[in-house]
């Protein structure tokens, strides 16, 4: 299986992937990890906005919209073929 | 010795009896405090357990507000604290910070987490958080019917066995499960059960550094705080809590030179490990969000596919790329149509029995013998604009609040501000301004409270002075009235739904002013970039119809009109003296609109209009009778039993279309009503920015008005 690393607000919808590395600092970090974004916690892209931004992502059971500043500074590594 | 605030011995009792100045017995009041993430039904719980007896406090220095009630449970008197909605306790907000303190130093006898049965592991973040702080614990796992319907079976009992706390699942909205949560509160209390919370272990160098400093902060602190959780904060170098410690103990921890000096060996130690201080707090987040997976895998059972939730279907509609904004758009011009063809019945019904029990007034009156002045001051001032207010502003209102909060509670707003967040970013300002935005439209000054979910203080107060460029619900009656009268006058059938568009358009206008000038005090007095954003959007639930009319009835329409009616009175008995006051052969009414008037002409009023607005400062549901009023030979409101019959009292002082709609404009752009100024002073704590919050929608209200009226006179349209 190819495995591919890239920012978060890259990943297609309907897509999952693991997170890699959280690269944001301080409070945002923080808050990223409040909702259990730690490295090895599977995401999925879920909804998009009907501007383009900001994306909804399934993370641990609960639906979390993210900017997709906020998204670019998460790497994450699909988990499957990406479509 | 009431509320005795002194370090060192502030008890449970005392730190909640001073937040909610209310006198408590120690010795016989329970203190629990409930915790919870948001959106877990937690105020349901709350409101469920102490019914309607609530009372709320603000904490000290800090502008989170706090609810507490009572409940009985087998005879005895149990105090419950409702903390602020907070998904950790790693204190990142004030509010996160309130819900540790208290936890931490208001010495609760227990501390019950709600959690929410469909998104549980997220949740045992908090409730693994909260037992590694204090062993007095229940959790309570709300929202088993939503589960149920989802397919997620939780087995509690080994939730139960795992954590060492008792555990209870409930549906609070229909009262399952709530006598068993009080019965295992009072169990824990009493001693009955013995709590063996599950410890946390971290890695071996975090628990090396522990075991370092822990006696020692253990000596400093006595047994009042757990010190392991205690070590543990010190070494992640929590300012915040270092400070509350200091504040609510009297413990000045890192004075003691020997804690300070273990502390910098165990960080230095640390430090060689290449553990710096993100690190430390990355690792011991990690650990605890390792162990909520580990025990949801272990107690929860799925049989289904989020995916497959009928969540997701409505979501991918009401947030799609076609239909997310046309979809906002059509469900808040229903809500409007059916206010305004709705309104129209028990209007007129109303406006039937105050034009009634005018008759007996005036006949009474005129039995004891009341001179004229009289009569009509009372009468025809004070009762005649009571009467208009009540008749006219009660029904949209007391239709429009109930379907509001129906939205609100069915979980539509999140999905507003994801929808628009993307123009917000564009305006440099915060995503959940939009639901800020949203709770203006039922009342500004609930909306400027709201801004408090936004942390950074540059882009709350931009939330904060644009918050009421949306037309609040005092503010709709002039919209649809004025609609009615003059844009879809001559709709026929169609006329509410004409209204509904116009008024739906304005909205509109008003969320495209908000957005501009966000733009422009981002670039002046308040310069920025967005900061980072994250918006929970939590299923869809069933909302209970019968609540919401009661809370939309009772807390917020007869609010509101109670404020409304309580400016109305005296503001009618003042245009009647104005009015029938003469100085110098005219009435002071006409001086003081004169005065104004070739100003107000300027913007497409007259001076009438911009009086009434000056006058409706208090609140902005009398602008239209003062109006109304004003107009009136010998300054009494005139009976209006119908649309049409205003229609042509307007008509006759010169109003066109052009007028209609620049009064239109100028309500949705004029200085905040008192009660919101109030609220932004007490928010803000300054009188600037109040100052500017009154400024900056007056100058946007004379500009557009001036564009407008001159614009069309330039074209010719009038």
């Amino acid at each position: 299986m190819h495995r591919l690393s890239i920012p978060l607000n890259l990943l297609p919808i309907g897509c999952a992937a693991r997170v890699k590395q959280i690269k944001a600092k301080g409070n945002t970090r923080r808050r990223m990890l409040d909702l259990g974004l730690v490295a090895g916690t599977e995401v999925e892209a879920v909804l998009r906005s009907p501007s383009g931004d900001p994306t909804a992502y399934y993370i641990r059971g609960a639906i979390i919209a993210l900017r997709s500043e906020e998204a670019s500074n998460i790497l994450v590594e699909t988990t499957g073929e990406l479509r | 010795m009431e509320h005795m605030i002194s370090p060192g011995n502030l008890t449970g009792s005392g730190l909640a009896g001073r937040i909610f100045q209310t006198q408590m017995d120690p010795t016989d009041d329970i203190v629990i405090a409930l915790v919870g993430n948001p959106n877990t039904g937690k105020s349901t719980v709350f409101n469920s357990l102490t019914g309607l007896k609530q009372h709320t406090g603000n904490w000290p220095g800090k502008t989170v507000t706090t609810a507490f009630g009572r409940f009985v449970h087998s005879g005895k008197n149990f105090f419950l604290v409702d903390l602020p909605g907070s998904y950790s306790l790693l204190a990142n907000s004030p509010e996160e910070e309130v819900a540790r303190d208290f936890i931490c130093f208001g010495d609760p006898r227990a501390a019950v987490i709600i959690t929410d049965a469909t998104c549980l592991e997220r949740n045992l973040n908090l409730v693994l958080q909260v037992l590694e702080m204090t062993r007095q614990a229940v959790v309570c796992v709300n929202l088993m019917d939503e589960a149920k319907r989802n397919h997620i079976d939780i087995r509690l009992e080994k939730l139960s066995r795992i954590l060492g706390v008792p555990v209870v699942g409930t549906s609070a909205s229909n009262g399952q499960g709530l006598a068993e949560l009080k019965d295992a509160i009072d169990d824990l209390v009493s001693g009955r059960f013995i709590p063996k919370p599950i410890r946390i272990r971290y890695d071996a160098a975090i628990e090396a550094a522990v075991s370092m400093i822990e006696p020692y902060i253990k000596k400093a602190t006595g047994n009042q705080i757990n010190s392991r959780w205690l070590a543990l904060r010190i070494l992640e170098g929590d300012d915040s809590f270092i400070v509350a410690l200091h504040e609510y103990a009297g413990v000045d921890l890192l004075d003691a030179e020997e804690v300070r000096y273990k502390v910098e060996q165990a960080r230095e130690k640390l430090q060689q490990q290449q553990i710096y201080r993100d690190d430390l707090r990355d690792r011991i987040v990690s650990t605890i969000v390792g162990m909520a997976e580990e025990i949801s895998r272990e107690v929860l059972r799925y049989d289904g596919d989020w995916r497959k939730r009928i969540d997701r279907k409505i979501d991918d509609v009401l947030t799609s790329r076609l239909f997310g904004i046309p979809a906002m758009l059509l469900l808040l011009g229903v809500a409007l149509w059916i206010s305004i063809a709705g309104a129209n019945y028990p209007s007129q019904i109303l406006a039937d029995a105050f034009f009634w029990l005018e008759n007996q007034l005036t006949h009474l009156f005129t039995l004891a013998g009341a001179p004229n002045w009289l009569l009509g001051m009372l009468v025809e001032g004070v009762y005649r604009t009571l009467a208009w207010v009540v008749s006219v502003m009660l029904p949209p209102m007391a239709i429009f609040f109930p379907l509001f909060t129906l939205l609100e509670d069915l979980g539509y707003l999140p999905r507003v501000a994801f929808n628009l967040d993307y123009f917000f970013k564009k305006a440099h300002a915060h995503g959940k301004q939009a639901l800020t935005m949203c709770m203006g439209l039922g009342c500004n000054a609930a909306g400027v409270t709201a801004c408090r979910i936004i942390d950074s203080p540059r882009e709350r107060l931009i939330g904060i002075i644009t918050n009421n460029y949306i037309p609040c619900n005092g503010r709709f009656p002039v919209l649809i009235t004025l609609s009615t009268v003059f844009i879809a006058g001559g709709a026929g059938g169609m006329r509410p739904v004409l209204a509904a568009v116009m008024v739906l358009g304005l909205i509109t206008l008003s969320v495209v002013i908000t957005l501009v000038v966000s733009r422009i005090l981002s670039c002046t007095v308040l310069k920025g970039l967005p900061s980072s954003f994250s918006l929970e959007l939590p299923p869809y639930r069933i909302p209970q119809i019968g609540r919401v009319l009661i809370r939309s009835i009772l807390d917020r329409t007869l609010f509101v009109l109670a404020r409304a009616v309580m400016v109305a009175a005296p503001a009618g008995l003042v245009i009647w003296l104005m009015a029938n006051v003469s100085v110098y052969g005219n009435t002071l009414l006409n001086h003081c609109a004169g005065f104004i008037d070739p100003f107000a002409r300027v913007i497409g009023l007259d001076g009438y209009i911009l009086l009434a607005f000056l006058l409706g400062l208090p609140a902005n549901e009398i602008v239209i009778p003062v109006v109304i009023m004003s107009y009136m030979s010998g300054g009494a409101l005139l009976d209006l039993d119908s649309m049409d019959a205003l229609h042509q009292v307007l008509k006759g002082h010169g109003w066109t279309w052009l007028t209609a709609l620049c009064t239109m404009l100028f309500s949705l752009n004029h200085f905040p009503c008192g009660t919101t100024l109030l609220t932004i002073r007490k928010e803000t704590g300054s009188w600037k920015w109040t100052l500017i919050s009154f400024i900056v929608p007056t100058v946007t209200g004379i500009l557009i008005c001036f564009i407008v009226a001159q614009g069309a006179r330039i074209f010719g349209l009038v």
